[in-house]
């Protein structure tokens, strides 16, 4: 029974700590989608959402009511259940990722020895969503946005793959507080620099943002795999999307930019909390996501593919060659001295 | 009943019920779609081992790139024809044949390892020097070093399969024109960037 009880007040402790994720995460998700927006129109001169509460900040709360009000509409050809289940897997999948993300010293849900493998097999898993989608909805420009959507995102997984074992040289560890420990002394955004454009680029790629927004691209394929969506579901692709952003934003600031470091290790910076820094950082990259967004053309198919298969894994592998031999010869590695 | 315990049951059961639906299923999309969902319980079994790098490493190949190219052919065909010619009894003797030698090759196993399972500890870490390392370390430090020479060659097996299979269906077309991003980037004399001049406008 004591086993039973203290098992219980465990499980008590862990939904606790999930809702402490899950509510700054919504929160998050909603000023994303609003800064997206205000930056988007800020780049082309035009104001944005501006109506809607002070500044237009409860646009996307309203957006989100109508959303959930709206009736959805399954397709009569849809294949019903994997039409449903497609957005839940999105949505679920990019809130489990962040049960590892450590925002601060020793904060985190789950400091688990394979952080890191855990967030990019996640990821990984991300492409099912919507290659469910689009084959659910049973219906052409869906099913073609989904299969685009599924060979960009393999394919960007492979370079993401190498930039992160380049960083993992660097620290001897697959723990992300480890990571963001071992940057102490030298963000790694400085001396692996051509892989953090990569690992950025990536990332755009990763989530379908713009300029690699091909799977829903709008003059070719209506809205992607999402066009069958309405109501709840579509919201849920939604949050999903942009939860994955700034899970992808996260990571930047994991593995370049120092998590939860301070910039300078001086007394007044170094007194603020951990998280504060981590919020700003993932800010910071987030609004670099949202700039390149506003002022990059799209990118054509074949251009993408080209830029995934020759020029990036190319590149992110004689990284690691090169990358495993400095920290060799010059006795760099964790644990060689 | 400890929380391990209770979610052995429930992977393994998932598991069995979801690799039961691969093969019984009708639509091959499901059956695929099963087929992840048992991969993705296997690795929940692998975590309760303490197999967490094996877990991730599974989800990773198999469940994020083998079972994505399955779906991918799979989503491809027309089986709406295919599935009235289904016939399972065509199907079940050569089915029950492999069945029959996968059981009797386990039993073999079974019965020449004299499976102690009051000692289940052993059975999961079988090397012993490796108790104070991660796994991952523990896989790391005994791949590259004993195994070095088969791992490398299971490498080069690999390399070779991909090459093959890329040189089996590479094949030059006649006339088609291909982008030569070299040649379109360096096109000095061809391009020039003015300056503008405001109300002035230049002659072209």
């Amino acid at each position: 029974m004591n086993v039973l009880q203290s098992n219980f007040f465990e499980l008590i402790t862990i939904i606790f700590y999930c809702i402490l994720i899950f509510v700054p995460l919504l929160v998050g998700v909603v000023l994303a989608l609003y800064a997206d927006r205000k930056i988007w129109a800020a780049v082309q001169k035009r104001r944005g959402p501006n109506v809607v509460g002070p500044f237009g900040l409860f646009q996307v709360p309203a957006d989100g009511l109508k959303f959930i009000f709206k009736e959805i509409i399954l397709p009569d050809s849809a294949d019903k259940t994997v039409f449903l289940i497609a957005p839940i897997i999105t949505l679920a999948l990019s809130i489990a990722a962040w049960a590892v993300i450590p925002v601060q010293a020793g904060v985190v849900l789950a400091n688990i020895n394979v952080g890191i493998l855990y967030i990019f097999a996640i990821s990984s898993l991300g492409v099912y969503g919507i290659l469910m989608a689009g084959w659910a909805s049973n219906s052409k420009y869906p099913f073609f946005g989904a299969l685009r959507s599924a060979a960009q995102m393999v394919s960007y997984e492979v370079s993401i793959g190498f930039v992160i074992v380049t960083v993992l040289m660097c620290v001897g560890s697959l723990n992300l507080s480890e990571i963001v420990l071992a940057q102490k002394n030298i963000w790694f955004f400085i001396p692996l620099f051509p892989m953090f454009i990569v690992f950025f680029i990536s990332a755009l790629a990763e989530t379908n943002r713009p300029p690699f927004d091909l799977p829903e691209a709008e003059s070719e394929l209506v809205a992607g795999y999402q066009t069958e969506y309405s109501g709840m579901p579509f919201v849920l692709f939604l949050f999903g999307e942009y939860i994955n952003i700034l899970l992808m934003c996260a990571m930047t600031t994991i593995l370049f930019l120092g998590g939860w470091l301070p910039p300078i290790d001086v007394y007044p910076l170094n007194s603020i909390p951990g998280f504060v820094w981590f919020i700003l950082k993932v800010t910071l990259v987030f609004y670099m996501f949202a700039m390149v967004k506003a002022f990059v053309p799209r990118y054509r198919y074949d251009q993408l593919m080209r830029l995934g298969w020759k020029v990036f894994l190319p590149l992110s592998l004689l990284a690691v060659v090169l990358t495993s031999s400095i920290l060799f010869f010059f006795k760099l590695a964790p644990g060689m001295s | 009943m400890s929380i391990s315990l209770i979610t052995f049951y429930l992977f393994s059961a998932i598991l069995l019920l979801s690799s039961l639906m691969v093969i019984s299923t009708k639509n091959p999309v499901h059956s695929v779609l099963f087929l992840i969902l048992a991969f993705l319980n296997a690795a929940g079994i692998f975590v309760i081992l303490h197999a967490e790098f094996l877990a991730m490493i599974l989800i990773i190949v198999y469940v994020g790139a083998v079972a994505v190219l399955f779906l991918f052919v799979v989503m491809m065909l027309d089986f709406k024809t295919s599935l009235e010619k289904d016939n399972i009894l065509q199907y079940m003797p050569i089915g029950l044949l492999i069945g029959l030698v996968f059981i009797a090759e386990l039993v073999i196993v079974l019965i020449n390892t004299r499976l102690d399972l009051s000692n289940i500890q052993i059975l999961s870490n079988p090397l012993d020097n490796f108790s104070d390392q991660s796994n991952t370390e523990a896989i790391g430090s005994i791949l590259y070093t004993n195994y070095v020479l088969y791992f490398q060659l299971s490498g080069v097996i690999l390399l070779v399969a991909m090459v093959g299979s890329i040189v089996l269906t590479l094949r030059d077309r006649e006339g088609v024109k291909r982008q030569i991003v070299s040649e379109q980037v360096d096109r000095k004399g061809k391009i020039e960037l003015l300056d503008v001049k405001s109300g002035e406008g230049i002659d072209l």
